[in-house]
């Protein structure tokens, strides 16, 4: 049976639905392996009786036209679920049981997949290294003195160490491309307005979105199709028609042109990085694409950006865990007092650090210097991709300055953390498609990634780009089982 | 009573009083702003929350279409500009009856642009001008006498639409936004988008004052003075705001900008919190909303749904029932008082009608406290009295007798009439042998009249009157008193 866990999702659905297994073996091997990886601390709730109860029903029930049918499936712990607990990693939320569903983790269970429970991420999702979390760091399968990224970490780390097929996490500026591109595997923020936030643990209302985490380009398409949806609870959902992501999915890209951001070229970064740069493009000039010299001048500034709206709306999104109606109270003089000391001993230092700024940049005397002017250059950086994507159709750069880092060596450091998602925050703040695909490794052996930027809603173009090139660069991950006990 | 100007005088200076008002409204509908939970007033603390109202993680505010066209609607009847975009902003601050921490308003662009409202003065109308128009959350209640160590919070109140409504400062003494408001609140009545009930909160105002040297154009530093609830609150917190600022800087003072809280046991108001510990509500746009986006059509077809507005009304019974300027106000101030005068009038003298609503029957509401809604006399009934006396069945005297027993179980005044034999006596004849009898009984008092005393012609009037048992007609008897005493 152990070969079963190396079945990519689409396998395994096949599998299921050609009744070869059944939703229950596959169910008890995920969670026999889950039990005994504890030690990369990827979950933070854990549902396994009731997935094996709830695989059992699949089976003595089965629906085979469903997408996800019978199919296991951990989830952020950003996503609320009914009646399942739902921290955000946070202490504030550590006994917090919605009575409520998202809209994505309905239409996985809505597919047929089954909850395996819910995976540690960065406190509110405020981290590029999953060491925020109340609940603990995240190890990387990879090895065991690495970050597995954030904060979508233990879902990254979950996917890499095949506790769970598939999975899906949340991007603000980074959060699912930045962790995939550490652990090896394939992640996708689509186009903001795709997949509902409602339900889902707000950290920057204007950014946040969620998307797949798969083994491969091929998964990532079919969980996009499950998870995408018109949502009229969220007013920020756009309604549009759902390709069949997974139907069209092509590997021809032959006369499609790929530009190359010449600002994405950042001091310091890694001679290897450069290197896997290049491969990408020959890789894709191997496929037929063009190659084209684009310029993305408002880069610079992207990440300063980012780092004040992201936090401006944290701060007020945010407010809402005051001790009054639910999550941790701390007990207090009075009402301010009690305010004080909630949130005091609630929140941790980095979502505390971002409400102080973002508190900071909305202040009167301030608004405009900061905040005002942040959304100004948000729009020039959103006006060079528009200019950018009327020569191109899809632009290609590294997913992230660096390999996974070592544990504890950036948690003093906040700029250079900060700096992680340098590539990533860019897109999220125009609002644009970008999936990262894991294209090497490299010389202490740890995975890197390389990100394709697509136009607004063209997640098929980039999934098709990503799919021909992830043949050519045919990456392996080879986690080795470390950590199994 | 109203005087033409209002002023403060103190040491040979005479102020005037500058007042704006920022009228929180709550709009008709069913369902909250951004929730689809039930509005309704007086149901069971924390009965009507949702998730959305309680800001549980995740929850999502989706604007509710309704209460856009409420706005559109009052901003119609203001004469106001519609504006075809306007956003959400997050006007943030801790309270426990604030869920999500921010409420949901409107900051630099508001649905309502600038409008006016008219009032009738005695010495004229007047225009007030509106600032504009937004639409808002309303908070929770947060209870603090239930429990002696602990606040309760009841959400229901939560998410309910408000329009907030900002007059210019162009009010000028408590009397004048005694008709402000009851303008206001009339207009919105027509319009069906709030019913204006103070007592359960549904219409509240914070009252900008500051007072200036008559011959001055620089207005003074105001102070605000929050939510005050009655309109006889809000003039005797003007009162009382005016004089203290008059005192101020008569003694040498100056008007620190405040907001202060009216007290209404002691009828002073005192500082809630100055200028430097005002809030810092960081707005900034919601996140979670798009802009507000409609095309004229939209605002086209609310402007189909617009009834009669109070003004046209009053236009329209001036010109079409020759009613005096102030009769047509009373008449039309209140919608429901308007119908009842329209329905009257149906087949009844309009002149006769008006006096006897806005005479007899408001003090009879009045009296008992009722709406015109609840009144104990129909319009078909008080009709019915209106013709008895025009045709000169009974006199306007008798009429107030059947009045007051027609008020007791809606009687038709045709009935009572016959029942208690009311019936004007205009048979001259028959007033001819009373008139008789009253020269006859008062020989020396004709004698005094025919030599020159001419007053005491109302004497035998009431004489005449008194023996008839109040039911001969007067002018008849006028008519036939004069002959017999030439």
């Amino acid at each position: 049976m152990t070969n079963l866990i190396d079945l990519t999702l689409n396998e395994l659905v096949i599998k299921i639905k050609s009744k070869e297994i059944s939703s229950k073996d596959i169910t008890s091997v995920y969670i026999e392996r889950s039990k005994s990886s504890k030690k990369l601390n990827t979950y933070i709730e854990e549902t396994f009786d009731d997935a094996l109860k709830n695989s059992e029903k699949f089976d003595a029930k089965p629906n085979f036209d469903k997408k996800l049918a019978g199919i296991p499936f951990a989830v952020k712990d950003l996503f609320c679920t009914k009646n399942v607990r739902t921290t955000a990693s946070s202490k504030i939320l550590e006994n917090f049981v919605p009575t409520y569903e998202s809209t994505v983790t309905q239409n996985l269970w809505d597919a047929g997949a089954i909850l395996l429970g819910k995976l540690n991420c960065d406190e509110f999702a405020m981290g590029s290294s999953n060491e925020t979390s109340f609940f603990g760091n995240v190890i990387n399968p990879i090895d065991d003195n690495l970050v597995p990224g954030g904060s979508s970490g233990g879902s990254a780390s979950a996917l890499a160490a095949k506790l769970t097929p598939a999975t899906i996490g949340t991007d603000t500026g980074g959060s699912i491309r930045q962790p995939a591109s550490f652990t090896g595997t394939v992640g996708l923020k689509p186009t903001y307005g795709c997949c509902s936030r409602y339900g889902i643990v707000a950290f920057a209302s204007s950014l946040d979105q969620a998307g797949p985490m798969t083994r491969d380009v091929k998964d990532c398409s079919l969980l996009l199709e499950v998870i995408s949806s018109f949502d009229p609870k969220d007013s920020t959902s756009v309604d549009f028609k759902r390709p069949n992501y997974s139907l069209n999915l092509n590997k021809n890209i032959k006369g499609k042109k790929i530009g190359i951001p010449k600002e994405y070229r950042v001091d310091g970064m890694p001679s290897e990085i450069e290197k896997l740069w290049e491969k990408g493009k020959e890789f894709l000039k191997d496929c037929g694409a063009e190659i084209i010299d684009i310029s993305l001048p408002h880069t610079n500034y992207a990440l300063p950006t980012y780092y004040i709206v992201a936090p401006a709306e944290a701060s007020s999104n945010l407010a809402r865990y005051d001790g009054v109606k639910y999550g941790f109270r701390a007990e207090g003089e009075n009402l301010i007092d009690m305010y004080e000391k909630t949130r005091s001993q609630g929140f941790g230092d980095e979502v505390k650090r971002r409400i102080m700024i973002g508190t900071y940049v909305l202040s009167s005397g301030y608004y405009d210097a900061y905040y005002l002017k942040a959304q100004k250059v948000r729009k020039l950086i959103k006006n060079d991709f528009d200019e950018a994507f009327n020569k191109v159709d899809a632009i290609l750069t590294p997913s992230t300055p660096s390999s996974a880092f070592k544990i504890g060596e950036k948690t003093d450091d906040p700029i250079s953390m900060y700096l992680n998602d340098i590539f990533t925050v860019p897109v999220n703040l125009a609002g644009l498609p970008g999936i990262s695909i894991p294209a090497g490794l490299d010389k202490k052996g740890h995975p890197l990634g390389l990100q394709l930027i697509g136009k607004a809603f063209d997640e098929q173009g980039i999934l098709d780009i990503a799919y021909s090139m992830e043949e050519k660069i045919n990456f392996k991950l080879n986690t080795k089982d470390w950590w199994i006990k | 009573m109203i005087k033409d100007q209002y002023l403060i005088e103190k040491n040979d200076n005479k102020y005037e009083v500058v007042i704006g008002l920022e009228v929180h409204a709550q709009i008709l509908s069913e369902s909250k702003l951004f929730s689809t939970s039930s509005t309704k007033f007086g149901s069971e603390p924390n009965s009507q929350v949702s998730l959305v109202d309680a800001a549980f993680p995740g929850m999502l505010p989706v604007i509710n279409e309704f209460c856009v066209k409420q706005a559109v609607k009052t901003g119609i009847g203001l004469n106001a500009k519609i504006n075809n975009k306007s956003i959400f902003d997050r006007k943030n601050y801790f309270y426990a009856d604030l869920p999500q921490g921010y409420q949901i308003s409107q900051y630099k662009n508001p649905i309502v642009g600038e409008g006016s409202v008219i009032l009738d003065l005695p010495t004229g109308q007047k225009t007030i001008g509106i600032e504009r128009l937004h639409l808002e959350q309303d908070a929770g209640k947060s209870i603090h006498d239930i429990d002696p160590s602990n606040t309760l919070v009841d959400l229901n109140r939560s998410g309910i639409a408000l329009m907030e409504i900002v007059s210019k400062p162009d009010l000028r003494s408590p009397e004048e936004v005694n008709l402000y408001i009851k303008k206001l609140r009339s207009i919105m009545r027509y319009l069906g988008t709030c019913d204006g009930n103070m007592q359960e909160g549904s219409l509240r105002a914070d009252v900008n004052v500051s007072v200036k040297k008559l011959e001055s154009d620089k207005y003074g530093t105001r102070c605000e003075i929050k939510n005050v609830n009655s309109i006889k609150f809000m003039q005797m917190a003007i009162e009382h705001e005016a004089y203290r600022q008059v005192e101020l800087i008569e003694g040498g003072g100056t008007v620190d900008q405040e907001t202060r809280l009216f007290d209404t046991k002691r009828n002073i108001t005192r500082s809630m919190r100055s200028k430097e510990d005002a809030h810092d509500y960081r707005y900034f746009p919601d996140p979670d909303l798009l802009p507000l986006e409609f095309d004229d059509n939209f605002i086209d077809n609310i402007k189909k749904e617009i009834p009669e507005l109070p003004d046209q009304k009053k236009n329209r019974f001036i010109e079409k029932f020759k009613l005096t300027p102030y009769e047509a106000n009373i008449l039309v101030s209140d919608l429901e008082t308007s119908k009842y005068f329209e329905k009257v009038i149906e087949n009844s003298d309009v002149k006769l009608s008006a006096n006897w609503i806005t005479g007899e029957l408001f003090a009879l509401l009045n009296a008992k406290n009722l709406e015109i809604t609840e009144s104990p006399i129909t319009a078909k009934n008080l009709s019915n009295l209106v013709n008895l006396i025009k045709d000169g069945t009974i006199s306007g005297k008798i009429a107030k007798t059947v009045f007051e027993l027609m008020s007791d179980g809606d009687k038709n005044p045709v009935d009572v009439v016959k029942e208690k034999d009311l019936k004007q006596q205009s048979d001259p004849k028959e007033l001819e042998k009373l008139i008789e009898k009253v020269i006859n009984d008062n020989q020396d008092k004709v004698n005094e009249y025919k030599s020159g005393k001419e007053k005491l012609f109302g004497f035998f009037v009431g004489q005449v009157m008194k023996i008839s048992g109040s039911k001969a007609n007067p002018q008849i008897v006028n008519e036939i008193l004069k002959n017999k005493l030439k």
